[in-house]
């Protein structure tokens, strides 16, 4: 390490990666979270980018932006403000600008700031003076130029040339945080195996951007983030989507059962189906359907030969599976559905997060047509509440709803790995080989779960299907009374898996002036904005919900114990809604934000610290 | 699904439950054909699965003493393929009809037979909905009046037998409910065959399109309206086995042996195994009055199938993999120690 002048140690650090979206943001975002993760720093992640995969260049609508946060303490969120934003062209520095903390680095490509770039990305004429940069640090840099002349010798054509000046931006980041670059080099070796000249080229300009960083005055001082005292144990980095994939294989595992995924690609749940695609080595058979509800019919034809069938989906891909869902409620086969939500309705905005499923996650179904709903709150605990889901699904017969949504999918944070012996078996319903005169519907006088029997077991032969089931053959009734003690007792078993759930957690204090109440992916946002208020010391505590239906049994115990309830969700108020349908005796002020993004911050604080003044 | 040895009735089939179809529908004759081929595979019982989708014929399954999904309108097939590809030792059975298949369902009906999963889908054709009391279908002839078409049809219809080809099918057959004997040897070769087998039944509704065919299943006139096509026998028809097909030029002729010096060696043998689809194509098209209507099995091509390629492609996957349990995955690839 050279020797620097002036090295300030900080406890955490946003840097926020932008440019057009072929520009490698998010692989150098991620390069950078994962070197800060190998020297020890906590980190979480918030890829952010348009739904076209080369949007037009160099228009606000085509940048492709990795928010990163690290930290010296755990972190749990990805942060609100960026203490350096990195702009690739103008309209990076446009779409982002107004996410940058006072007296931040803004580290510019000035090549691109010409007046072509300047008016697509629409500012008029001098985008420092339009967007009041004098308040940050900027750093102009001459990327295009530098990367160019770095590897002139290479006798690379203009589009590779180009393709590594991401290099060069990361090389100075990694300067400026005192960052080793051997973790990075070795990646690029890895990746580009087969071309020794790109491997070449790759690391030339790093090294040309992190010396560059050295030599210019205004990149001084520097920052160090020392790594945070988080358990020992061995860690990896996970998104979202691979967790849930991985949650689900080990769940499989646990039960002794093969794992189907019946799925059609759609956005953010795509990288589930692909992770499990991979993994045919774990026995998982992978079917990319024709369409959506295919991709459920395949998933419950697969549960009824005896498999852990397994659909994935965002908000319009469930709506179109909803009659087969229904089916999977009437059959009372184990399948688990995963809806990572997006914005909606319709097309809505496919890349950016929400949670605005809930509701039809909820009651998205013809008849009285009740499934288990988990939602789960961190990116790596996806892993967790997939595992739970499927352990729900297989233990009580029932479909199982799993919610994530684009901003835990694509988010990603260091991982402690677990192994598998921490978590619990699960015991499947199959019928006893020696039964006699097996009734399918039947059920366990606890539980209200029927037993299971699959096409090859001897003796066992009998029809399910999508019409009303005799309350112990299965056979087909039209039978008024055997109806509505159906409906009840398939809306009772659900409720009885309340009996398995977890307790819900209040952070904080069990009584205080204001209670906080999330569900989903808000928690490192909620968490984190609760936790500065309590520092602060108000009286305010968080309740953050990961079972939905049933809800915890403790819920109302937990609302009485404070002044004010505040529900927050990334909707207009679907679960505040619930929450008045389910434990009435409470009043629910609500938070709602619908704009595609995470909250932030300082706007909860905000808004806490006015109900706690009121 | 290979065939076993197991000695069974068609009785051992039949349900407890009570048949609900209309008296007269061509639907019993199917059934009774389908007990008695099950019977002739020789497979275990509990190893067939019978699964439906919706409308008269879904209800078979509840008739046969197997084990059945009665599923949802249209998906069958995508249930039935979940099944097969979940456990490939298993003789899976779609029933099904032309709204469901064809209608609703026809996404999946194509993208199985491209797939070539190795189901038996028997496929009612009666050229109308009934469940839902007389509409017309997608089979139903130009022209045809029903509830939803007071003045008759004005859409073209499908025919099962040159979709199934069109899209890459390697086994179709067709067979007419009140034909027990042909129908059942139609099964049989359906069971037998390794990949998804389409048998195209043409139904007679009683109740909303009776005597739909008539014109070729009527017992005067049917040797002159139907030719019943063996694998490896010349293509001859007709009450006094005096006519058969030849080709003129691109097309299918009719001709009558002994006539303008038409010999039986000029007329086409049956090759139900030619992977070139071009003449199984014509004969699946055949219609009454410019032809008779083809019966037996048109097309028996042998190819890999779906469910046995994915588990090969597993064990090969799992042969070279490290990656043997969940332990092993979790520890793979990029991991550091803190």
């Amino acid at each position: 390490m050279n020797k620097k002048p002036e090295v300030i140690e900080l406890e955490a650090v946003v840097i926020r990666f932008s440019g057009d979206s072929g520009d490698g943001m998010q692989l150098t975002g991620t390069l950078f979270s994962n070197t800060s993760a190998l020297i020890g720093n906590d980190f979480s992640t918030f890829p952010d980018y348009p739904s076209e995969i080369r949007a037009p260049q160099g228009t606000v609508g085509g940048v492709s932006g990795f928010q990163v946060h690290i930290g010296h303490n755990k972190v749990f969120t990805p942060g609100d403000f960026a203490d350096v934003l990195v702009a690739m062209n103008p309209a990076a520095l446009k779409a982002n600008a107004q996410w940058m903390k006072p007296g931040g680095i803004i580290i510019l490509d000035n090549d691109n700031f010409d007046e072509k770039w300047i008016k697509k990305a629409g500012y008029f004429e001098d985008p420092i003076i339009e967007e009041k940069l004098d308040r940050f640090n900027v750093i102009k840099a001459p990327i295009t130029t530098l990367t160019k002349e770095a590897i002139k010798d290479l006798g690379l054509d203009l589009k590779s040339v180009l393709r590594s000046k991401n290099m060069f931006a990361l090389g100075m980041v990694y300067w400026l945080y005192n960052r080793p670059l051997n973790f990075t080099e070795q990646f690029i070796e890895s990746k580009f195996q087969k071309r020794p000249v790109i491997i070449e080229a790759n690391k030339k300009v790093l090294k040309a951007g992190y010396n560059f960083a050295e030599t210019i005055e205004s990149m001084k001082p520097t920052y160090i983030v020392s790594p945070a005292p988080i358990r020992k144990g061995t860690y990896r980095n996970i998104n979202g989507n691979e967790a849930t994939a991985w949650g689900l294989i080990a769940a499989a595992e646990k039960a002794g059962l093969n794992l189907f995924v019946g799925s059609y690609p759609i956005t953010p749940a795509t990288g589930i189906l692909e992770e499990l695609s991979l993994r045919k080595d774990l026995g998982v058979k992978s079917f990319q359907a024709e369409d959506e509800i295919a991709g459920i019919c395949t998933a419950i034809g697969a549960s009824f030969a005896g498999l852990l069938g397994v659909t994935t989906t965002s908000g319009p891909g469930l709506a179109l599976k909803s009659e087969a869902l229904g089916l999977a409620v009437m059959t009372e086969l184990p399948l688990v559905v995963v809806d990572v939500q997006r914005g909606g309705p319709s097309t809505g905005l496919p890349t950016k997060t929400e949670q605005s499923d809930l509701m039809q996650a909820l009651y998205g179904r013809s008849g009285e047509s009740p499934v288990v709903i988990i939602a789960a709150s961190t990116p790596s605990n996806c892993f967790d509440y997939a595992f739970q889901a499927a352990k729900i699904a297989i233990e009580h017969m029932t479909p199982v709803l799993l919610m994530t949504d684009g901003f835990l999918a694509n988010g990603s944070q260091p991982w402690r790995i677990p192994t598998m012996n921490e978590y619990p078996e699960i015991k499947t319903r199959m019928v006893p080989k020696d039964t006699i005169d097996y009734q399918p519907y039947a059920r366990d006088p606890e539980t209200l779960v029927r037993r299971w029997a699959i096409p090859g077991m001897k003796g066992m032969e009998h029809r399910v299907g999508g019409l009303e089931k005799d309350f112990l053959k299965g056979s087909v009734s039209h039978d008024p009374i055997n109806h509505q003690k159906m409906v009840k007792v398939r809306e009772d078993k659900v409720n009885r898996v309340v009996n398995v759930i977890p307790d819900l957690e209040v952070m904080g204090d069990s009584q205080g002036d204001l209670l906080v109440v999330g569900w989903g992916g808000t928690f490192g946002y909620l968490k984190t904005a609760v936790q500065e208020l309590q520092e602060e010391g108000e009286k305010i505590s968080l309740a953050h919900f990961n079972y939905i239906r049933p809800l915890p049994g403790n819920a109302k115990e937990i609302f009485s114990g404070f002044k004010r309830i505040i529900v927050c969700e990334l909707n207009l108020g679907q679960f505040a809604n619930y929450l008045r349908i389910k434990c009435q005796e409470f009043k629910y002020e609500q938070y709602n934000k619908v704009q595609g993004l995470p909250f932030t911050v300082v706007e909860l604080k905000e808004e806490f610290i006015k109900l706690l003044g009121a | 699904m290979k065939e076993q040895n197991i000695k069974l009735t068609f009785k051992d089939f039949k349900s407890d439950q009570e048949i609900r179809w209309c008296p007269g529908c061509g639907d019993h004759a199917i059934l009774n054909s389908i007990q008695r081929a099950l019977a002739e595979l020789g497979i275990a019982r509990e190893k067939y699965a019978f699964i439906s989708g919706i409308g008269c014929s879904s209800r078979l399954p509840y008739y046969m003493n197997t084990y059945g999904f009665h599923g949802i309108h249209g998906r069958a097939a995508v249930i039935a393929t979940g099944t097969k590809v979940a456990n490939p030792d298993l003789s899976v059975w779609e029933i099904t009809g032309d709204g469901d298949a064809l209608a609703i369902g026809g996404n999946h009906f194509i993208h199985l037979i491209r797939r070539n999963i190795d189901i038996n889908l028997i496929l009612f054709n009666n050229e109308i909905y009934g469940l839902t009391k007389g509409q017309y279908s997608p089979t139903s002839r130009k022209g045809t009046t029903t509830k939803t078409s007071p003045f008759g049809t004005i859409e073209t219809p499908f025919h099962p037998g040159v979709l199934v080809i069109g899209a890459q099918g390697k086994f179709f057959a067709r067979t007419v409910d009140n034909n027990i004997k042909l129908s059942t040897d139609v099964f049989v070769e359906a069971g037998k065959h390794e990949g998804t087998s389409v048998v195209e039944v043409l139904q007679n509704c009683v109740i909303y399109n009776d005597k739909v065919y008539a014109e070729i299943t009527d017992k005067e006139v049917k040797e002159e309206r139907q030719i019943i096509l063996k694998h490896g026998e010349p293509m001859i028809f007709g009450k006094s086995n005096d006519k058969g097909l030849i080709l003129d030029g691109l097309k299918l002729k009719v001709v009558k042996i002994g006539e303008k010096g038409v010999k039986e060696k000029d007329i086409l043998v049956h090759k139900a195994n030619e992977n070139n689809p071009g003449i199984h194509t014509m004969l699946a098209n055949m219609r009454w009055p410019n032809y008779p209507v083809a019966f037996g099995v048109i097309r028996n091509v042998t190819a890999p199938t779906y469910d046995v390629a994915m588990a090969g492609q597993i064990q090969k996957v799992q042969n070279s993999s490290k990656i043997k349990k969940m332990d092993d995955l979790l520890r793979s690839g990029n991991t550091w120690e803190v």
